[in-house]
Formats: C-alpha cells, sequence, structure tokens
C-alpha cells in the first residue's frame, strides 16, 4: 500500500526554486544588516583601507600613476573596489559555515525546498552586499577628491564588471568555506590565496615598481586585468592611454576569468555542499 | 497505510554501526517514541526517516513513501524539530516561522496567517518581533516547535525535544506536544528520558547499539517485567549479604544499582514477606524497602544490562553559540 495514487513531486519546479532562492536571499541580507561584525566589514573596514592606504601611500607612489599625488585617488578608486569586492567575497564562506556550524542546514535539507537555493541565495545576498559597499567606497573617494572622467555609463559598466568578478569570487569562497567547514578555518583558508592576489597586483602600487618574476605574474592575474578594466573606463581616456591600458580587451580578459571562475566553483560548491551536509 | 516503516535500516559511519538493521512500523495518528541513551542510533534513524541522511542498506517509507527514492516528495509532509534548535538567531520569531513557511511553498500571505496562528499556538505571540538571540532556550525550542509545524505536517519529527532545557520548560514543552496530538498529527519523538517516553508516547521502541531491542505501550513493556518487584537500599556494608538474601527469594538474579536492589515481586505482598524475612536471617536492616509497579527504568535494566539514563540532571545545553 502506497500513496502514489497521486503523482509524486520528484524535483522542486523553477518557479518554487525561484521563490526559495529569494527567502534566502532575504534571509541573509537581514543577517547582514543585523550581525554588528558583518556591518562593521562592511563599512568602516573598507572605508579604513581606503583612507589609510590615499594618505599614507598616495604620497609615495606617484610613478607610472595618472600624476600627481593628489591624483593617487583616481588610480587608487578603481583597484580599491576590486579589493572590496574579493574582500567581501570571503564572506560567503562564513555565512556558509556558520550555518552548518549552527544546524539551520539541516533544517533546510529537511523542507521541500530547491538544495541550490542555500548557495544561490547566500552568494545573492553578498552580492547585495558589495553593491552597497562599493557604492560607499565611490562616495567616499568622491569626497576625496576622486572624479571618473569618461562619463557615467563606462563608470557604471566598469563597476559592475567588477562586481560580477566578485560574485565568481564568492563561488571560490563557498567551495573553500564548505571544505574546511568550521567558520575560523574558513576564514583563514579564504584570505590565503586572496592576500597575495590583491597585493601582488596594480591595485595599488603599479606593477613595474615589483621585481620582474613577480611583475610577471602581477601582469596576467586577474586582481590586475580587472582593475586595469575599472582604470581604463574611469581614468581620463589619454590616461589610461598612456598606462597602455587596451579597454576592449581588457572587459573581454575581464568577463573571461569571471566565466572561467565561475565554470570551475560553482559546480565545485554544490559538490562540496552536498558532500558537506550528506 | 504506515505513518512510518522502516525494514532492516543499516547505517555505519566508518567503523562504527550506528543503524544495526532496524525494523520498526506504526500507523498515523500515533506518538511513537524511541528511548535509548545518547549514542544509541535515535538521531541517526531519524536522519535517515527525514531524508537528511540515505541509510546503506534497508528501505524506509514516511507517509506511504520512500525516503530515498522520493525525498522531496516525504520532504512536503514531514516537519523536523532536531536536537540544536534550528533557527536563525538575527531573525525575529516571526521572520523565522514565515521563512519556514515560505520553503514549504506557501504564498507569502498564506505563510503570514499561518505563522500567526503557530506563534499564537505555542504563546511566542509577545516575542514574536524580537530577534530570536534575546530568546531563553526554552523559547527557542518552542520556536523550533513552531517552525516544524508551520508546513501542517502529516509526520512530525521531533529529536529530544526536550534535551538540554530547564525542568519548567520541559513541563511546557510536554504540555505543547500533548495538545498538538490532540490534533491528531503522527509524531515521532526520540528521547533519553523514561518520564517522557512514558507521559507522551503511545508505543514505545527501546533502541540500544543501534538495535531495536523491545517495542510495545509502556505498560506492555513494564509487564515483561512481570508485574510488581521488590526495591531494597541498604549500605555500602550489607550490599553483598542483602544481595545473597534477594537471591534466595527470587527465581533469577536481583538487578543493581548502586546500593538499591530489585527482584521481581510475582507473589507480591507474599514475596515482600519472604524479603523481611530472609534479610532479618542474615541481620540486615533494610534503609528503605518498597514493592512498587516496575519503571521503565527496570524494563532498560532488564534488556539491556545497563541504565537508560546517565544521571537524573539534565544534560547540559548542547546548543551551540556563535563565535565571532
Amino acid at each position: 500500500m502506497t500513496a502514489t495514487a497521486e503523482k509524486l513531486q520528484k524535483r522542486v519546479g523553477v518557479r518554487e526554486t525561484l521563490n526559495h532562492i529569494s527567502v534566502i536571499t532575504k534571509r541573509n541580507m537581514l543577517r547582514n544588516i543585523r550581525l554588528p561584525q558583518l556591518v562593521f566589514f562592511a563599512t568602516v573596514q573598507p572605508v579604513m583601507f581606503l583612507l589609510l592606504f590615499n594618505f599614507v601611500f598616495g604620497g609615495a607612489i606617484t610613478e607610472g600613476t595618472p600624476a600627481a599625488p593628489e591624483d593617487y585617488i583616481n588610480f587608487l578608486i578603481p583597484g580599491i573596489l576590486v579589493q572590496t569586492a574579493v574582500f567581501g567575497a570571503t564572506q560567503t564562506s562564513l555565512g556558509l559555515t556558520e550555518d552548518l556550524a549552527t544546524g539551520i542546514i539541516d533544517r533546510f535539507r529537511s523542507l521541500p525546498m530547491a538544495r541550490s537555493a542555500v548557495l544561490a541565495g547566500r552568494t545573492i545576498a553578498d552580492l547585495v552586499r558589495n553593491v552597497f559597499v562599493n557604492t560607499l567606497m565611490l562616495f567616499v573617494g568622491f569626497l576625496l577628491g576622486w572624479r571618473f572622467e569618461q562619463g557615467f555609463p563606462s563608470m557604471v559598466l566598469g563597476v559592475a564588471i567588477v562586481l560580477l568578478f566578485g560574485y565568481s569570487m564568492s563561488w571560490v569562497m563557498a567551495t573553500i568555506g564548505l571544505t574546511v567547514k568550521s567558520p575560523e578555518a574558513a576564514q583563514t583558508a579564504g584570505f590565503l590565496p586572496i592576500f597575495p592576489l590583491v597585493f601582488a597586483s596594480s591595485v595599488f602600487v603599479p606593477v613595474e615598481t615589483m621585481p620582474s618574476w613577480l611583475q610577471t605574474f602581477a601582469e596576467v592575474q586577474p586582481i590586475t586585468i580587472l582593475t586595469n578594466t575599472a582604470r581604463s573606463l574611469m581614468l581620463p581616456e589619454e590616461v589610461a592611454a598612456s598606462l597602455g591600458l587596451d579597454t576592449g580587451t581588457l572587459i573581454l580578459q575581464s568577463l573571461a576569468w569571471t566565466a572561467g571562475i565561475l565554470l570551475v566553483f560553482a559546480p565545485w560548491a554544490v559538490r562540496q555542499y552536498r558532500r558537506a551536509v550528506d | 497505510m504506515y505513518a512510518v516503516e522502516a525494514v532492516d535500516i543499516v547505517k555505519t559511519f566508518g567503523d562504527v554501526r550506528a543503524l544495526d538493521g532496524v525494523t520498526v512500523r506504526f500507523e498515523p495518528g500515533i506518538v511513537y517514541g524511541f528511548l535509548g541513551p545518547n549514542g544509541a542510533g535515535k538521531t541517526t534513524l531519524i536522519r535517515v526517516l527525514t531524508t537528511l541522511i540515505k541509510p546503506d542498506s534497508g528501505t524506509a517509507r514516511v507517509a506511504g513513501i520512500d525516503v530515498v527514492t522520493d525525498a522531496v516528495a516525504v520532504r512536503q509532509r514531514i516537519g523536523l524539530a532536531g536536537q540544536n534548535a534550528a533557527v536563525d538567531e538575527y531573525l525575529t520569531g516571526q521572520e523565522n516561522i514565515e521563512m519556514v513557511g515560505r520553503l514549504y511553498n506557501l504564498s507569502p500571505s498564506d505563510a503570514r496567517a499561518r505563522t500567526d496562528e503557530v506563534l499564537e499556538r505555542i504563546e511566542l505571540t509577545d516575542a514574536k518581533d524580537r530577534q530570536v538571540r534575546t530568546y531563553s532556550g526554552g523559547m527557542r525550542r518552542r520556536l523550533d516547535l513552531a517552525a516544524s509545524m508551520v508546513g501542517r505536517p502529516e509526520v512530525l519529527f521531533l529529536d529530544e525535544p526536550t534535551t538540554g532545557v530547564d525542568p519548567g520548560s520541559r513541563l511546557n514543552l510536554w504540555d505543547l506536544i500533548e495538545e498538538l496530538v490532540d490534533t491528531g498529527t503522527t509524531l515521532l519523538l526520540t528521547t533519553q528520558y523514561l518520564e517522557e517516553a512514558d507521559r507522551l508516547a503511545d508505543r514505545i521502541g527501546v533502541i540500544d547499539h543501534g538495535r531495536l531491542i523491545a517495542e510495545g505501550t509502556s505498560d506492555e513493556l513494564k509487564n515483561q517485567m512481570g508485574g510488581d518487584v521488590v526495591e531494597i537500599h541498604v549500605t555500602d556494608d550489607d550490599r553483598g549479604s542483602a544481595f545473597a538474601a534477594l537471591t534466595r527469594v527470587a527465581t533469577e538474579e536481583p538487578k543493581q544499582e548502586g546500593n538499591s536492589l530489585t527482584i521481581p515481586a510475582p507473589n507480591a505482598a507474599h514475596t515482600l514477606t519472604e524479603v523481611v524475612r530472609e534479610l532479618d536471617a542474615v541481620s540486615v536492616t533494610p534503609r528503605d524497602i518498597a514493592l512498587r509497579k516496575p519503571t521503565l527504568n527496570d524494563v532498560f535494566l532488564t534488556l539491556t544490562g545497563h541504565k537508560a539514563e546517565e544521571e537524573k540532571k539534565p544534560a547540559p545545553s548542547r546548543g551551540r553559540r556563535r563565535q565571532s
């Protein structure tokens, strides 16, 4: 005797899945707003980075930057947007590992919800958070004298490309978090690849000042590509050209990195999720 | 159709056979209690039945639906409240329940209405707009219970619903669970407290080392002890001679728990008299002596050779706190 007289639902439908993703996204956004340490990480910390780099390094770093020290802010802002988006992505691993630790993932898994909603809802909420933080950075940058020189649409395109890259990095962090499982380990493991990538790049300084072996690495790695893309869309065109930035190529390279990372790490994160919970 | 039907479920973790061939089935509308000590396999069984883990072998159906091949359909029909109150600390009570309601595919307005109803029922209406991190342990358990009910499940699973809560909250939770049962929900609960199983469950399955070692109503299990028992308490010095005295009266070896000795009393008062006579013959004066009905503890001791409860006080809270 079974209940198969009625047709049993085998899978969660597309419409339901989208609903579940929006419910989980909303839940994570509420957490992002309400957890004091998350709010700190999303506001005070990036602003502090911006101020420190601008005023501490700004005077020293003029070689290879657009011009005078007071223009460092124009050089810095595109880079700091990338840095902020990538640092922000580490929140994805933290959020997921905390959910694993509190047992709420077990509740989700006992519900007739799409499994993908847990990961999608987390990464989307973190993307929304990154939109907010990057907007805040632009606002503070503006107060410090930053100006975009190629018009509003170019600037927005630059920010959008950076945010999309940040979203792909969320999946890298999800993979790492679901592999190491504990929130503390996730934070350490997440920053391990990020620090060398962000600092050995064109984010804060021109790569020309680095030793040649490091320069080679710095020039090809995605953080530099993304930073240069944002610069080529925000600095005055002649300055961008003098830095050797070719906008079209850079955009393509940025999107290729983003797509490549998503293609590798989204399925990998899903697999690690299954492993972590089964 | 059975509400739950598990046949020969085996689940191993490394070298540990957490479930070693469990078979259990019961009909809808009753409260079934799994009773066993920590590590007996109760939680593993719940996790199999609620589709959280797959068994290594054996089959299980909940509400007539296979938990492995039709997991989504099973999830639509069940509710689960686990050992750690799985609610979100930084959402309000209402936000938590509404979220779960939406994940059961209720429409936004249905989810809201149902949330109000459920919160009213567990008496959390006054606290519904507060973030859960301000709740007491007992309130969290109640909210967790509400979350498991919001989807109107056919079968509700409660994994140690009162472990780690203070005695007052425990009584309160028992009342809530009893009310819930009155509305006809099928309930499967696990517990390490004999008193809890005795009070809430229509049928009890005793589980130990991954096996179901006995099953029946509370009375049936007690009758396996053969009716009344005589229990004496003696001093350390008298224990040896008292043991020998009781052995002369009983047909089997006395059950020993510290300085308390128990034997079956098939002839009730007559057996009691015999015990007194034998103790007197060896000059033992018991500190306490009683003819009483057997408890589930006696049953557990008979079946497994060890006690069900390691200690009388509630286990320390296992709810994990956030670190950072």
